[in-house]
């Protein structure tokens, strides 16, 4: 176990153990001490990374291996042959170009919705200043801890009313899209914390030169927030790209399915498929690992932003 | 100066400002009324009723409720599984999601690496991380009992026996607990390193430090997380669909044994194969309450021990 208080006491020379040392005996000492530390620190991130990234390699691992090698007794470790016919005939083996689409689709449409509306109700939120503006917020709050199943249900009802759900054309996707164009509580909460933000001079002095709301809005307020509007474009980019649970109860046309729902079929058609289920996978979970690598900042803003900090 | 808005007439300023917030806020006021309050009202009616979602509607009373609580011995085996998992999973979630954010917290060379490493899972889309888990987890070609084998430890069914399956589900949040980490570590970061030289002076020991300083200090940290943390586990719905869906074998969800029936999951058989509307709506409002009453419990029970920052200042 290695004591990370001691550690930030040896990182920072003012005030840690360097200075209480005195003589240069206890210097060398100070400075083997740091060595030892620092190389126990690099051994245990190092170890409990692979533990975390273990799970991920594996799943690339079992993909370019034969289906014998995968159910043989006991496993290889590595693949004795490395073959990549698991990307090409799991791409083939369910409709995985059409889900793409489909998911695609639908997340495009999200993410677009969510920006457009959570941007304008949280201005209306943060930067004017009207009669029941707080009260109207508060109902916002409020909705953010009710539990999805309370409105999913009678909202399936409705939605098959009329004609959406158990469509066979692109109506299907609308209960899944169009609530998204009318604001989420959760985005305009992050939104308005960050409006709140900005130079209120600013914004003063752009009405005071006679600009409307709207251009206020538009021409301040927006360029402005581009790091928050970010964060909302990608959290509900990942939301849509990634559920499960209102797809698998609106999508009930597999030529409509998103990826997420289709996985599925490698599991249910002849037993489990492995190698076509982690073929699909890398390819499913590949662009998001790339997004993260490219996006830390925004992934850790957006958490920190909805947490503690917000 | 601003003029007092006379009751009952406002000013133009007054009423172009509402003019326009209104307006604005137009896309959240429609979505609240068609896409929540509507629905939250009709899902309220629903559970004093018994409707199957077309034809077969009539008022039932309390019966939803009553038989819920009282005589529905499936729904109490849920109601045993989630209350596992907000218990049990919880905690070590917490634990695990601070442990690795004191790892990620230390200053050496190439943290942004082992960071990435460590919170990149709670990011992956959940249905291929529970097939891979499933995979992984599998008791005959599964590599997790292979390499206990290779270290002559017993080897588990895990997702296939009935007492191993939560403690497999478990394992799966405990992997992508990122967003409790990066919580703590946004928040071990700021605490001022003045507070650990004092206590060093004090002649402090570690654990001391991390007990009188680390912890009051990350405590509204801690109360977020174990807020999020318990909502959320009293949803769990994805991984253990996905994990035990098994339509080759006509097994149905929640297998083996009903040990990974949870209350969504439980609530999704009623509402959508069942076509049991009205039971279900129950279920959703019970949990609603549920949910809203250990939140109320979890705000007046932080007074004594979550520590905010801007009192201090």
């Amino acid at each position: 176990m290695v004591p990370e208080i001691d550690a930030q006491r040896v990182a920072s020379p003012a005030g840690g153990l360097g200075a209480v040392a005195g003589g240069r005996r206890e210097r060398v000492l100070g400075l083997r001490r740091a060595c030892w530390l620092s190389l126990g620190m690099h051994t245990l991130l190092i170890a409990v990374s692979a533990i975390f990234v273990f799970p991920i390699l594996w799943m690339l691992i079992t993909s370019f291996k034969s289906e014998a090698e995968i159910f043989s007794v006991p496993p290889t470790v590595l693949p004795r042959i490395w073959q990549s016919s698991n990307y090409p005939d799991a791409v083939k083996y369910i409709d995985y170009g059409r889900y793409t689409l489909n998911t695609a689709l639908i997340s495009g449409l999200v993410v677009l919705g969510t920006v457009l509306s959570c941007s304008v109700s949280a201005y209306a939120f943060a930067c004017i200043r009207w009669p029941g503006r707080n009260l109207l917020f508060a109902l916002a709050l409020g909705t953010i801890l009710l539990p999805y199943p309370v409105t999913i249900v009678p909202l399936f009802v409705t939605f098959r009313t009329l004609g959406w759900t158990g469509a066979h054309d692109w109506h299907i996707i609308l209960p899944l899209v169009v609530p998204a164009f009318f604001g989420n509580a959760f985005f305009i909460f992050l939104l308005r914390q960050f409006f709140l933000t900005l130079p209120r001079d600013l914004l003063e002095a752009a009405r005071v030169d006679g600009a409307s709301y709207l251009a206020t809005f538009l021409h301040v307020v927006l360029p402005l927030s581009r790091a928050a509007l970010s964060v909302v474009a990608l959290l509900a980019f990942l939301n849509t790209w990634t559920d499960f649970l209102a797809p698998t109860v609106y999508l009930t046309d597999p030529s409509w399915y998103t990826l997420s729902v289709g996985l599925e079929e490698y599991k249910s058609q002849h037993g489990l498929q492995a190698g076509f289920l982690m073929a699909a996978s890398v390819l499913f979970v590949l662009p998001i690992v790339v997004i993260f690598f490219f996006t830390q900042k925004t992934f850790v803003r957006g958490v920190t932003m909805t947490g503690i900090r917000g | 100066m601003p003029a007092m808005p006379r009751p009952g007439r406002m000013n133009r300023n007054t009423r172009r400002n509402l003019i326009a917030g209104l307006t604005f806020s137009a896309p959240f006021t429609i979505g609240f009324l068609a896409f929540t309050l509507y629905p939250m009202l009709t899902s309220l009616i629903y559970s004093f009723q018994h409707y199957n979602g077309l034809n077969e509607q009539w008022w039932v009373g309390f019966r939803n409720y009553t038989y819920m609580i009282g005589s529905d011995d499936q729904f109490h085996g849920t109601i045993a599984n989630t209350l596992y998992m907000v218990v049990l999973g919880v905690p070590l979630t917490l634990l695990m999601g601070f442990g690795t954010a004191i790892l990620l917290n230390l200053p050496v060379r190439g943290q942004a690496l082992y960071r990435s490493a460590m919170i990149l899972p709670a990011f992956l889309p959940l249905v291929p991380i529970a097939l891979l888990w499933d995979w992984m987890f599998s008791a005959e070609n599964g590599i997790v009992n292979y390499l206990l084998g290779w270290l002559h430890l017993p080897q588990p069914g895990w997702l296939i026996d009935p007492g191993w399956s939560k403690p497999t589900l478990v394992l799966l949040n405990l992997w992508t607990v990122g967003t409790v980490s990066i919580i703590y570590l946004a928040a071990l970061q700021d605490v001022p390193d003045t507070l650990y030289e004092a206590a060093a002076l004090d002649g402090a020991d570690m654990w001391a430090r991390i007990r009188h300083i680390t912890l009051p200090m990350v405590s509204s940290a801690t109360f977020f997380n174990l807020i999020t943390g318990i909502v959320a586990a009293f949803q769990i719905f994805t991984s253990a669909y996905v994990i035990s869906l098994d339509t080759s074998n006509n097994v149905s969800v929640g297998a083996p044994q009903g040990s990974l029936s949870f209350y969504l999951i439980y609530l999704w058989q009623q509402a959508f194969s069942s076509a049991r509307i009205g039971y279900a709506s129950a279920m959703a409002w019970l949990l609603f309450l549920v949910i809203m009453l250990v939140t109320a419990v979890l705000f007046v029970g932080a007074r004594r021990w979550v520590y905010y920052g801007g009192e201090a200042r």
